[in-house]
């Protein structure tokens, strides 16, 4: 029988899953994949600084991640580079800040996770966070599509780029800091990369890619789910759910590739 | 339609152009020429409101413009049907339904090319996807860079078609970007050249001259005289 503050957890999970599937495939499109790996990396600082005063990690994790992602558009903004050139700037010295910063019993916890059942007032922060994610994408996808398209193309049509981008980057934060809790900061962004591209393998067209990367998510997290409580209980729910989505993916390379 | 009046910008501490002045009467095509590097993509981006400028652009009350991109400027590696492109503008813009198949079909796009991917159409139906994006939201301006670039001679052929056909029928005002003179003598009725030294302004009967080409390009263009009864091409 399972306890009510476990399917707290397997019901924000499989939400999340929709979640991370539908930003990581404009993540993809917008080729900045990797970044969903190396963003979670901007949560540490504020994770150690967290551990180190004793406070909630993942309310320093949150502050120090979004304190990051603000700095990369600012940076980007001043310096001219692309986005990935100021992610790779910050991700290193939030590594090594967070690295220096948090005590070493508990670097392995901050770098890998640890899977923990929710309480109603986390499932409800948690549900709201994914609700908007999900909401921001289905709100601002037409406008997503047309400055991925072409930037200029889109600011001539009425697209507000910064602030589209902006959005973007923060959504694509908050989808990172929800994963933290159930895949650890190593691990946040493997719902973002390895669903979607699946789905881009198995569509032709963009609610086909939509919809695709979204199932590919929920069925990584939903087996992982069953490999971690029931299979190998020794494995937590983060690594079970990326060696699923990437058994996953090695399925979908049977499929020829979409010719649109 | 248009008036430009002292028109200067400036990209970082380049100026690109500088005290430019001329006007469009509704209906006009005007052909905006010049080598590489006068400012001509510039100039439709400011038109459009994307670059920062000093002087005077007044667009005449209820214009609404239509911008055709270089297709280069595109991602076409995305999962996007042709469909899925035009729809995103469509409801970006809540235009009314039917707004498609109104732009599709003035186009010639055809059901089977509406359902294939932007990525393995021809340079010649991109172009045309191109044109419909930009006639979605019935503008009465359309801003054109370089509309043949890379097509080969039918494809380019049937665009300017395409170009008379829409002018013809919808009384639009075309500014365009070319570097293919014959597009100038084929369709323009006035002419802006940008280059190094004086800009210049005018019918193509006036501007397109040996003397001005030369000035222009910095080198002798070999051209046909035009008229207004011989169509001349380069």
């Amino acid at each position: 029988m399972m306890h009510s503050d476990q399917i707290y957890s397997i019901v924000l999970a499989l939400l999340f899953a929709v979640a991370a599937g539908l930003v990581g495939s404009f993540a993809l499109m917008k080729r900045m994949l990797l970044a969903g790996d190396v963003i979670s990396h901007l949560a540490l600082p504020g994770l150690g600084l967290a551990f180190l005063l004793g406070w909630n990690p993942l309310l320093g994790g949150a502050c120090s991640l979004f304190a990051g992602t603000l700095l990369i558009a600012q940076l980007q903004k001043k310096s001219g580079l692309s986005a990935d050139a100021m992610i790779g700037v910050v991700f290193a010295g939030s590594l090594a800040i967070g690295a220096a910063l948090t005590p070493e019993e508990d670097l392995v916890d901050a770098l890998f996770g640890k899977f923990q059942q929710l309480s109603f007032l986390t499932f409800s922060a948690g549900l709201i966070a994914v609700l908007l994610i999900i909401l921001f994408v289905f709100r601002f996808r037409e406008q997503l599509v047309l400055s991925l398209f072409s930037p200029e193309l889109a600011a001539a049509t009425g697209v507000k780029l910064n602030r589209l981008n902006l959005c973007f980057l923060l959504v694509f934060s908050l989808t990172v800091l929800v994963g933290l809790r159930f895949m650890g900061a190593l691990l946040a962004g493997a719902l973002i990369m390895v669903p979607s591209t699946i789905g881009r393998r198995l569509s032709s067209n963009l609610s086909g890619f939509l919809l695709a990367s979204s199932l590919a998510s929920v069925t990584a997290v939903a087996l992982g789910f069953v490999l971690s409580l029931y299979l190998f209980r020794g494995v937590s729910l983060g690594p079970a759910t990326t060696m699923v989505a990437t058994a996953l993916f090695g399925l979908s390379l049977l499929r020829k590739p979409s010719q649109a | 339609m248009l008036s430009v009046h002292n028109l200067t910008v400036s990209l970082g501490n380049r100026m690109i152009l500088r005290d430019l002045s001329f006007d469009v009467d509704t209906g006009d095509t005007l052909a905006i020429i010049g080598p590489n590097g006068s400012g001509k993509t510039v100039l439709l981006k400011v038109l459009l409101g994307l670059i920062p400028y000093e002087g005077a652009i007044v667009w005449s009350p209820g214009t609404r413009l239509g911008y055709v991109p270089q297709k280069i400027a595109a991602d076409r590696q995305m999962p996007l049907l042709v469909r899925d492109l035009l729809e995103a503008k469509a409801r970006f813009l809540r235009l009314p339904s039917g707004a498609i198949d109104l732009a599709s079909g003035e186009v010639g796009l055809t059901p089977d090319l509406m359902k294939a991917g932007i990525g393995v159409i021809s340079g010649g139906q991109f172009q045309k996807v191109l044109i419909a994006y930009a006639l979605l939201g019935e503008p009465n301006v359309l801003l054109f860079d370089e509309p043949t670039a890379s097509l080969d001679e039918m494809e380019e052929e049937r665009i300017y078609e395409l170009l008379e056909h829409l002018q013809n029928k919808q009384k639009l005002t075309i500014l365009v970007v070319s570097h293919d003179l014959s597009v100038v003598f084929r369709s323009a009725n006035m002419v802006l050249c940008l280059s190094k030294g004086r800009p210049c302004f005018g019918p193509p009967r006036e501007i397109l001259t040996p003397e001005r080409l030369e000035a222009t390009y910095s080198m002798p263009h070999k051209y046909y005289q035009h008229s207004q009864s011989h169509q001349g091409k380069c």
